[in-house]
Formats: structure tokens, sequence, C-alpha cells
């Protein structure tokens, strides 16, 4: 209906990821690869200022920084990997924390609202960082039988149970982890924006094109944006901390002889 | 729309689920200047700033428990110098009511003594002047009754024997009489 009159309403879809180049010329890079530089700009500055005079009584810039450090510290790393071991991997697991947490959040902060980690190639990124160290650790923990062996092998279960749980326990912790880990921060990232982008600009289409009753309706389809934007902020910050909370599980697993 | 969806879909919209190599590689280098900075800087200081702060407390906690062990000895040495200084009290006003006692029967005594000795020097001195008297109005009496007898009888009495005889009878006339005056 809508369709019929000029050149017609365009449904968004995964054309709007792809985005123009920033710098003439140079092709590949566009505005998500310059958000995950800015990312790491604006993380590092920020830790900067609030951990480089801790004091005894913290400013206010430092609680803010050693309350999202300390949150990690203590839910993500410590408790799930244990106090004997859990600062050797406390740098990866905060840095992967804020850092998506930042990218994520940059899918509604206005001027900039698009989610990095809505292109497949940064959470495969950060997926192959996680899938090599916990596989090490593993191994290096292990014995790179041992490892496998625990891996596929879990004690404590009837012998004929293994011909189908040997295959199944390696091809989850070996291929499934990494994929279903880089595609569940992708899809939801991927779905939060397009989700946002009918809303918005499905609305603005409304107002804009539509005719009568569909131009009030326009309001709806704004309201309904805003309130998608709230959710979207809880949803990208749960990603976050899902993907470090999965990466600190995946550690501990392959850290303990047990499964 | 739904066709139209459909063709785009299938056109010229990019499979998403493709990764460019470069994300991978601008991810890979981003997160690893993140984790250069997180690990060599971030972790650290937030690390010694916990165990900095933990040991203040706990070292804030052994000194309190320190200063409350020294305050409970405190107390009780003040406690038993209050109890000894009470019975200290107590034994100074025994003694004060005892010497206070001992002084107030001495002085009774002295005071007894003194109105004792008193009544026996009024009580001699009574005497004395009771004697004096007896003995003036003896020989006043004498003088006088001999005196009268003399005028009566008309007849010198002048044997003193006699004359004395006479006088110590008529007194103890005197003396006897049961009706008569103390002297």
């Amino acid at each position: 209906m809508l369709a019929e009159e000029g050149e017609g309403y365009t449904p968004p879809g995964s054309g709007d990821f792809k985005l123009p180049p920033i710098i003439e010329n140079l092709e590949w890079f566009t505005k998500p690869y310059l958000m995950a530089l800015i990312s790491v700009v604006i993380l590092v500055a920020f830790f900067y200022f609030a951990a480089r005079k801790p004091t005894m009584v913290p400013s206010r810039l430092q609680f803010a920084g050693e309350g999202i450090y300390g949150f990690v510290r203590r839910d993500l790393a410590r408790d799930i990997i244990g106090s004997k071991d859990f600062l050797k991997f406390l740098p990866l697991i905060f840095s992967l924390f804020i850092f998506i947490a930042l990218n994520n959040v940059f899918g509604i902060i206005p001027f900039i609202q698009f989610p990095t980690m809505s292109l497949i190639g940064f959470p495969i990124a950060l997926t192959l960082i996680v899938w090599v160290v916990y596989n090490w650790v593993g191994i290096r923990r292990q014995g790179p039988i041992g490892y496998f062996k625990n891996m596929m092998f879990p004690p404590g279960v009837p012998s004929w149970v293994y011909i189908l749980l040997a295959p199944l326990e390696l091809v989850s912790t070996v291929f499934v982890r990494p994929l279903t880990l880089s595609l569940r921060l992708f899809a939801n990232m991927f779905a939060g924006h397009l989700l946002l982008i009918v809303f918005i600009l499905g609305g603005e289409y409304m107002l804009l094109e539509g005719e009568g009753l569909v131009k009030v309706l326009s309001i709806g389809a704004f309201a309904m944006g805003i309130v998608m934007t709230f959710f979207e902020l809880l949803v990208q910050v749960l990603q976050a901390y899902i993907f470090a909370l999965l990466t600190a599980l995946y550690i501990a697993g392959a850290m303990s002889e047990e499964h | 729309m739904d066709t139209l969806l459909v063709v785009r879909a299938a056109g010229e919209d990019p499979n998403p689920l493709v990764p460019h190599i470069a994300e991978i590689i601008v991810g890979l280098i981003a997160f690893g200047i993140l984790y250069y900075f997180v690990a060599k800087f971030v972790v650290p200081r937030f690390e010694k700033s916990f165990a900095e702060r933990t040991e203040a407390i706990e070292g804030g906690l052994a000194k309190a428990e320190v200063a409350q062990a020294e305050a409970a000895a405190a107390l009780e040495q003040y406690q038993a110098q209050l109890a000894d200084a009470r019975g200290e009290a107590g034994q100074i006003r025994e003694e004060a009511r005892a010497q206070g006692a001992a002084i107030l029967a001495e002085m009774r005594q002295q005071a007894q003594a003194e109105s004792d000795r008193l009544v026996a020097n009024a009580q001699s001195q009574i005497e004395a002047e009771r004697a004096a008297a007896v003995a003036s109005l003896h020989a006043e009496v004498g003088t006088l009754a001999s005196q009268l007898a003399e005028k009566i009888v008309g007849e010198s009495l002048s044997d003193d024997e006699r004359q004395q005889r006479v006088i110590d009878r008529f007194i103890a006339d005197l003396e006897s009489q049961p009706s008569g005056q103390d002297a």
C-alpha cells in the first residue's frame, strides 16, 4: 500500500549494516571500525584517569572505575574461576566486558547509534581469543591427552553412554561453544539495531509520506522506538555480561579436571 | 512488501553472517590494545589499591582490638584502685569513729572526775563550815547559858570543871531532844 507511493517504503535489511567508507579510497574503513578504535580510546582514557592515582578514599572517578572493576572481579572472575587462579584471567574477562559493553551501548548513543558487534567479524575476533585461551589453558593444565580425555570421557557415566557422549562433548566444546558465543552476541546486536531502525525509520516514513491518520499513528512508532531503545540498553549490557560470564565459565571448566 | 523484502534479501543485501576479514583484524587489534592497557595498568593499580584497602581495614581492626584490650585493662585497674580506695576510706572512717568514741569516753570520764571532785570539795567545805559553826555555837551557847544561869542562880559557877560538865550535859540534852532542830 505504502510502497505504491513515490519510490516507496524500503524495509530495513542487512544492507543497512553496510555503511559507506569514511575516507575515500579506503573502502573497508567504515563507521564501526572507527567506533571500535574510539571505544578503546575512551576506555583507556577513562580507566587511566580512574586508576592513575588510586587512593584509600576514592575520588568519584576512581569509585566509578573500581565499581565496574570490582563487579567483574568478584562476580565474573573470582566466584567462577576461584580465588587461586582468577587474577591471571581477570584482565581478559574485564577487557572483554568493558569492550563489548561500550561497543554495544554505542548502538543507542545519539549520533553514533550503531552497535559495533552487529558486524559479525567483531564478535568472531573476540571469540577467537576466548577459544584459543580456554583450550590452551585446558591443554596446559591437564596435558593435551588429559584435556581431551576429561572433555570427552567425563567420569561417573556408564561406559556405553560414551558412544554418544564423547563426540557430542568434543563437538560442543571445540566447535559449538565459539559458534554460539559469537552468534549470540552478533544476533542480539543485529536484531536490536534492526528493531530500532524499523520503528524509527518506519515512524519517519509514516510521518513524512503518510496521510491523515497514518501521520498521527507515527507517534506510536516513535514511542515504541524510544521504549525499545531503553530495552536495547538492557540487552546490550546483558550481552556483554553473558559473553564475559561464559568466558569465565569456559576457562573454569578447562582448569578443573572434572567437567 | 513481502516480495520486496525477499527480493532485497536475495539480491543486493549482503549476507550478515559472512565476516569481513578487516572486521576480525581491526577487532583483534583494538581489543589487543585495550587488553594490554588493562593488564599492564588497570588491573595492577586496582589490585594494589584493593590490597592496600584490605590491609588498612584489617590493620585498623587489629589496632582497635589492641585499644579495646588496653581500655579493658585500664578499666580493671581503675576498678581495683577504686575498691582499694573505698576499703581505705572505710578503714579510716572506722578508725575515726573508734578514736572519736575513745575521746568521748575520756572526756566523759574527765568530766565525771571533775564533777566528783567538785562535789567532794563542796561537801568537805560544807562539813568544815558546819564543824566551825558547831564549834562557834558550842562556845557561844555555853557562854550565853552560863551567863544566863549565873544571873538566874546568882551564883558564880567559877569552877571551870563543873561549868564545863554542866554545859556539855546541856548541849547533849539539846541534841538528844527528839523535836530539836538541826545544829
